[in-house]
């Protein structure tokens, strides 16, 4: 589902930057979020995720600029933003030795919440994250997938309007990694605005929107679709027949020094030649065709990673 | 705003009970503490290993002997033939003092001549010396004008007597000095450790990130993570307290109520230097090392076992800046001596300046660490 055009921003950020010392860690960021959508903030490690994050959650104040959550100044209207802002940190951080339902129940409280308006949520959230049946369980005892699960729980338990997530799947197995995604596409059916980041391409395919952050610095916004139309140059995908991991470097590299290829990447046993147009490739299928056996070379549509890779070169 | 406190303490409590390590640290601690000090730590040295060697074995003789033992300084473990078999007697480790009455002690008494006995005494240990050094001296005296008399064959007053009246704990006994200083080290060392490794804990563990965007305000947190602490300090204090008049036999003769109180102050400024330390660890154990540190000086320099009066000047003035020293001294005052605020206003005053600055010191750097 994305987001109508007159949708209100939900979250937004003008010349938001973050100095830590010599290093900027998050360099003056134009960032909206609109109401209701899954924005997916995809960068590689320190790229300034979880800085950015860690500003629009109130944990940290930003060194310049500013960032409004639904409306409220992040910094000025912290105590308000508190009520309507979920935040889970990267790291697990609840209370290993209590139980699920202790969690829960002190999450709750710390909120305010009157026993009467948090009861049948809690039931409901612990259901459908899956953990109705380890509610006397140690929080420690959970594994990693069960354990984001009861940190998005308690983080959902005072009803917020938009939830932060700090790579919610990092470390998570595959299984747990699409229950945890059920719950994101429920959660925006009932109308929470979700902004997560994460290091894989593969899940930013699953945002409504993405925005690429590199350095600090946002070098690409849109969906998916989107993201992969706006590459200009043409990926021609060349599949290499019993290469060994040492033929499939040398390949990229002849490719990356062939004239007209402006970059070249491997993905598994294929490699992914990024030029102007199509036949552009030809000579660097001829240069490898002379050592190497060539199973196909053809144009393919550019996947997120393609269009990652093109405009954080 | 109360009900986020209460489900602070109700969660530190659940988290208190789970751990068997901080348990043990509340409860098996401050009873060792008692134990080892009431027991162990003994100043006052009575029943000295003693061996005699009597070359004079006469009337004379053996009455100083049993003058000696009857002081209840000297246990005579044995006999000896001479000075020499005395001497190896204490290379040896056998006794501590030797009593060398040599051969001519009888007939010089008799002959109302100045009679000599030799004290060997062991003075690698300085208390049990100087305890064995003044016993048998003032023996000696007592002894001598004894002797004189018998020989003058009338009784002889001594020109001077002194009349002792040993005030507040007449037994001398060591317990009463101990016990009460205990609690304020028991209450020191457990409300640093305690409050710095419950808020390391957090910080460690990343749950103090996940507080920080709640509504919680670092007011309240402060007072939710340190109330379960005041409790339980309390609790220990009690412990001590019926530990103490119950088996040590201490009495408690001042007001319990103005004891509480006192503790009360010394405790917010023990409170206030565990979350001090807590915002410069990042881990437990640096927390632990960190207490550890300011443990040391707690032990040995204000007054806790031995007399700040004989410390030299610079220590002496360091013990000034450590508020345990005059919570001690508030202690001994109620529980000994039964003295009153009266007395003790300015070591009162002394703990309420330190609970006001290393509170508000702590709290602006706690505020600060949540950064």
């Amino acid at each position: 589902m994305a987001a109508s055009p007159d949708a209100l921003p939900t979250v937004a950020t003008h010349a938001l930057t973050k100095r830590f010392d010599a290093l900027t860690a998050v360099d003056q960021l134009d960032l909206t979020v609109t109401q209701g959508e899954i924005f997916g903030l995809v960068g590689p490690d320190g790229a300034g995720k979880t800085t950015t994050l860690r500003m629009l959650a109130g944990v940290i104040a930003p060194s310049d600029g500013t960032a409004e959550v639904l409306g409220l100044d992040v910094v000025r209207d912290a105590a308000a933003l508190r009520e309507r802002v979920g935040y889970v940190a990267q790291r697990f951080a609840l209370y290993g030795d209590l139980t699920v339902a202790e969690n829960i129940r002190f999450f709750a409280n710390v909120y305010g919440l009157r026993r009467a308006a948090w009861t049948a949520w809690a039931d409901e959230i612990l259901t459908f994250s899956g953990l109705a049946d380890f509610q006397r369980r140690l929080a420690a005892d959970l594994s990693g997938g069960m354990k984001q699960k009861l940190a998005l729980s308690c983080a959902l338990i005072h009803h917020p309007q938009v939830l932060i997530l700090d790579e919610p799947t990092a470390g998570v197995d595959p299984v747990s990694r699409r229950d945890l995604w059920r719950i994101l596409y429920r959660l925006q059916a009932d109308g929470f605005t979700v902004l997560l980041s994460t290091a894989y391409l593969d899940e930013a395919e699953r945002c409504n929107r993405v925005g690429f952050l590199v350095r600090g610095r946002l070098t690409a916004v849109g969906t998916p679709d989107e993201l992969r139309r706006r590459l200009p140059e043409t990926i021609v995908e060349i599949t290499l027949r019993d290469a060994s991991p040492a033929d499939l470097r040398h390949a990229r590299d002849l490719a990356l020094r062939t004239p007209a290829v402006r970059g070249a990447q491997l993905f598994g046993d294929r490699l992914h030649v990024l030029v102007g147009e199509a036949s552009q490739a030809d000579g660097v299928v001829r240069a490898l065709g002379s050592g190497l056996t060539i199973q196909a070379a053809q144009p393919v549509e550019a996947t997120l990673e393609d269009v990652f890779l093109a405009v954080s070169r | 705003m109360v009900e986020r406190i209460r489900a602070l303490v109700i969660k530190e409590f659940i988290q208190i009970i789970r751990d068997p390590r901080t348990l043990i640290i509340i409860l098996v601690q401050p009873i060792m503490m008692l134990f080892l000090f009431g027991y162990a730590i003994n100043t006052t040295v009575d029943h000295i290993a003693t061996v005699v060697a009597d070359e004079t074995r006469d009337q004379r003789s053996r009455d100083f002997v049993r003058a000696a033992v009857n002081t209840g300084y000297f246990d005579v473990v044995a006999d000896v033939p001479d000075a020499r078999a005395a001497r190896a007697a204490i290379d040896s480790g056998e006794a501590k003092v030797a009593f060398v009455i040599p051969p001519t002690f009888g007939a010089d008494t008799l002959a109302g001549q100045p009679a000599q006995v030799q004290a060997l005494i062991d003075g690698s240990d300085p208390n049990v010396a100087q305890t064995a050094l003044l016993t048998a001296s003032t023996l000696a005296q007592v002894r001598g004008v004894q002797l004189m008399a018998q020989s003058l064959g009338r009784s002889v007053n001594p020109p001077l007597d002194l009349r002792p009246n040993i005030l507040y704990n007449p037994g001398l006994l060591s317990v009463n000095f101990m016990i009460p200083g205990l609690i304020g080290v028991v209450l020191q060392v457990q409300a640093v450790l305690l409050t710095s490794f419950a808020v390391v804990r957090e910080r460690e563990r990343g749950t103090l990130e996940q507080l920080v965007v709640t509504p919680i305000r670092p007011v309240e947190l402060i007072i939710g993570k340190l109330l379960p602490y005041v409790f339980i300090a309390f609790a220990q204090v009690g412990l001590c307290l019926i530990i103490g008049t119950l088996w040590f036999r201490v009495p408690i003769n001042g007001s319990l109520l103005l004891l509480l109180l006192m503790s009360l102050l010394f405790l917010i400024g023990a409170l206030g230097l565990g979350l001090l330390i807590s915002t410069i660890s990042r881990t437990q154990g640096q927390a632990m090392q960190t207490t550890m540190f300011t443990v040391m000086p707690t032990f040995l320099i204000t007054g806790f076992m031995f007399p700040r009066e004989s410390m030299p000047q610079v220590i002496r003035l360091l013990s000034y800046i450590l508020p345990l020293t005059y919570y001690l001294q508030v202690l001994r005052g109620i529980i000994l001596k039964g003295v009153g605020l009266e007395y003790l206003y300015g070591q009162a005053l002394a703990l309420l300046i330190f609970a006001v600055i290393i509170a508000t010191l702590s709290v602006v750097r706690f505020h600060r660490s949540l950064e």
